[in-house]
């Protein structure tokens, strides 16, 4: 095996960056799918559920009440825009690049090229409806928030280091 | 006790750089389980029978051996149940624990440290059978494909198990491990695209949450007979009968953190208030967080939940009446068992009070060479690209390791005149990770802690840093108060 192969504390996840949260609350990368939850501009009450498909770049917009975005014909609109932008600031753009497929060739992985790369190839809108469980994604996010510190030893976090290189 | 006592106290770090025997044979039949692991044992790969074989004949003389061989042969076969999954990953932690006993045993003749040895068995924790057989169900699934094969939906089976345990405290190390364990997974799904896989390191990951699925395995109790919830839970975590009353010095913060979880863990000595000899302890709190709370952020979560985090960033001692610890040398902190004391130096508490310190040992289950941390003190070293050199040896320093919001820096360290720092050791090599340096700044010599800005900071870079990491707290508890309570 190769050394990083046999490394038992090699840095798999980097860190999340550090950015604001009032706009965007939430993004992630998972279940093949860039997604995330968006402040809507006017109402403090109202969220938009926003998600990019890896591969395909189908994409969607609601609100958390299921009602479809306004913005969301036929092309991103301004709250896919924005979970875009934010997660390249969170994950940094390679790694936004690499789990939605976008071929970055010789760009340089900022938000506006990863976001016009996508554009190109005419994405449409995504069968699939993911808000509901983007959303409870988001809830199940927040409930950390909400859980017990203890004193008890964890002697498993030995194996996550934090890390101050960018992977 | 001897030993330490004619000891000059200076490192060793010739013996850090000699073969250790024994370990690449061990690790060779490790990497042999941990290839066949990464290609799945529903149907396993060509030479997956050799490799599951050789690690049965590795602990044929243990209790474990007549389990693991017959689970060596199903899994061979493709027909592993979660019983044999379980004993596989029992013999490969036990494998792992031989090379973990003789990388400290090394460690210790190269530092004089005295070890206590193990006490036996402790209490048995109650914990939720169903929740335990749910973890273990989803491991077993992961280890069938393997991890080329592992996909998006398998990977997300593991989150509705994790949010049912993260709430009790008793669960809390295994969903931890299963969280941080699953989120690096998800990232990486499909697996069939995968380029490289961290092989060792998610057999670790995998082997060590499917022992903590055998009920009892994080407390411990006695040998009863010889099946493999015995001998795991026999050597699960220790007994907390103990209680320690003193001063404790703390000589440096290590932090731990993957996207949903941050640990504190303080290493210091302990003065026994009976005259005793000092000893090596830790104290640590942790708290599951938002992948978005980094930082400054994670310190201001853990701030509130032990004094001793302020008490460190004061440079205070605190005085220590009968404080649970547990055989490991890990204190169960309570705030109400301890009082701020005099302002105490690390530096002068490294050169004075660590040398004659002692260690405890590590619980049976818990051995591995990941786990080696072992705090020492060091001087009179030259640092050149990246490695630091003293007594005809070399530790490579781990500066990744210092967190993001500290006060410490690469620079500051290859600057340093002395360290305090815990070594480490990984693929074959051990490593310093700093905690503090003394090193000159505006030329005068100047104490750096990596943990400072634990309990808060005036620095102006930190300041800012604060800032922004509170409000980012700020708006997740508001979405949090309006969405959660609806
Ligand atoms: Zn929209």
């Amino acid at each position: 095996m190769s050394e990083w192969e046999e490394l038992s504390g090699v840095r798999v996840l980097p860190a999340a960056r550090p950015r604001k949260l009032a706009k965007v609350p939430f993004v992630e990368l998972a279940d093949g799918r860039l997604q995330g939850v968006v402040s809507s501009g006017s109402d403090i009450e109202r969220v938009y559920v926003s998600s990019v498909a890896a591969g395909d770049f189908a994409f969607a917009c609601s609100t958390n009440n299921n009602r479809p975005c306004g913005g969301v014909r036929g092309a991103f609109c301004k709250h896919i825009e924005a979970m875009i932008d934010e997660a390249v600031v969170q994950y940094g753009g390679q790694r936004v690049a690499r789990y939605l497929h976008v071929d970055l060739g010789s760009m340089a992985p900022n938000a506006t090229d990863i976001r016009s790369l996508m554009d190109q190839v005419r994405p449409s809108a995504s069968a699939a409806k993911p808000a509901a469980q983007v959303f409870s994604r988001f809830l199940r996010h927040l409930a950390y928030l909400e859980l017990e510190p203890t004193t008890e030893p964890l002697p498993e976090l030995q194996w996550f280091a934090p890390s101050r290189a960018a992977v | 006790m001897v030993r330490a006592v004619e000891g000059s106290g200076v490192m060793r770090a010739d013996l850090l750089v000699e073969p250790v025997a024994g370990c690449d044979e061990a690790l060779a039949v490790v990497d042999g389980f941990d290839r066949a692991l990464a290609g799945g044992l529903l149907r396993p790969r060509a030479g997956a029978d050799v490799a599951l074989a050789a690690l049965a004949d590795a602990v044929g003389g243990t209790p474990l051996g007549p389990l693991v061989t017959e689970a060596a042969e199903k899994a061979g076969a493709g027909v592993a149940g979660e019983e044999d999954l379980v004993a596989l990953a029992g013999a490969r932690v036990a494998i792992l624990g031989s090379v973990h006993d003789a990388l400290v045993a090394r460690l210790d003749e190269a530092t004089w440290r005295t070890r206590e040895v193990w006490p036996g068995a402790g209490e048995v924790t109650q914990q939720s059978a169903n929740l335990l057989a749910a973890a273990r169900s989803w491991l077993a699934d992961v280890a069938r494909v393997g991890w080329h094969g592992m996909d998006h939906e398998l990977v997300a089976g593991a989150a509705p198990v994790v949010s049912v345990m993260l709430p009790d405290t008793g669960l809390r190390r295994l969903a931890t491990l299963l969280d941080g364990f699953a989120a690096e997974l998800a990232a990486s799904c499909p697996g069939a695209t995968l380029e490289r896989v961290p092989v060792r390191r998610w057999a670790d990951l995998w082997s060590r949450a499917m022992l903590l699925t055998e009920p009892g395995a994080a407390g411990s109790r006695t040998v009863t007979g010889a099946g493999p919830a015995d001998v795991v839970a026999a050597a699960g975590s220790s007994s907390t009968t103990a209680t320690v009353t003193g001063r404790l010095l703390p000589l440096g913060i290590d932090l731990h953190e993957h996207a949903t979880a941050v640990q504190a863990q303080i290493h210091a000595v302990l003065e026994p208030a009976d005259g005793g000899a000092p000893r090596l302890v830790r104290a640590s709190v942790s708290v599951p967080k938002p992948d978005t709370v980094v930082g400054m952020g994670v310190w201001q979560l853990l701030r509130p939940h032990m004094s001793l985090i302020a008490a460190f960033s004061e440079g205070r001692a605190m005085d220590l009446a009968d404080m649970p610890i547990t055989a490991e040398g890990d204190l169960r902190w309570s705030d109400d068992k301890a009082r701020r004391s005099e302002p105490a130096d690390p530096f002068a508490a490294a050169r004075l009070v660590l040398p004659t310190a002692t260690a405890a040992c590590t619980a049976p289950l818990a051995r591995h060479p990941a786990r080696i941390a072992e705090l020492v003190f060091l001087e009179g070293y030259k640092v050149a690209d990246g490695v630091l050199e003293l007594s005809g040896g070399r530790l490579v320093l781990d500066t990744d390791r210092i967190p993001e919001a500290s006060p410490l820096t690469p620079e500051l360290v290859r600057a340093s005149t002395s360290c305090i720092g815990l070594v480490r050791w990984d693929a074959g090599t051990f490593t310093l990770q700093p905690l503090a340096v003394e090193a000159p700044v505006k030329k005068k010599a100047t104490a750096v802690h990596a943990g400072a800005w634990a309990g808060g900071t005036a620095d102006k870079e930190g300041v800012q840093a604060e800032k922004a990491a509170a409000e980012a707290v700020t708006v997740l508890r508001e979405r949090a108060g309006k969405l959660l309570r609806k």
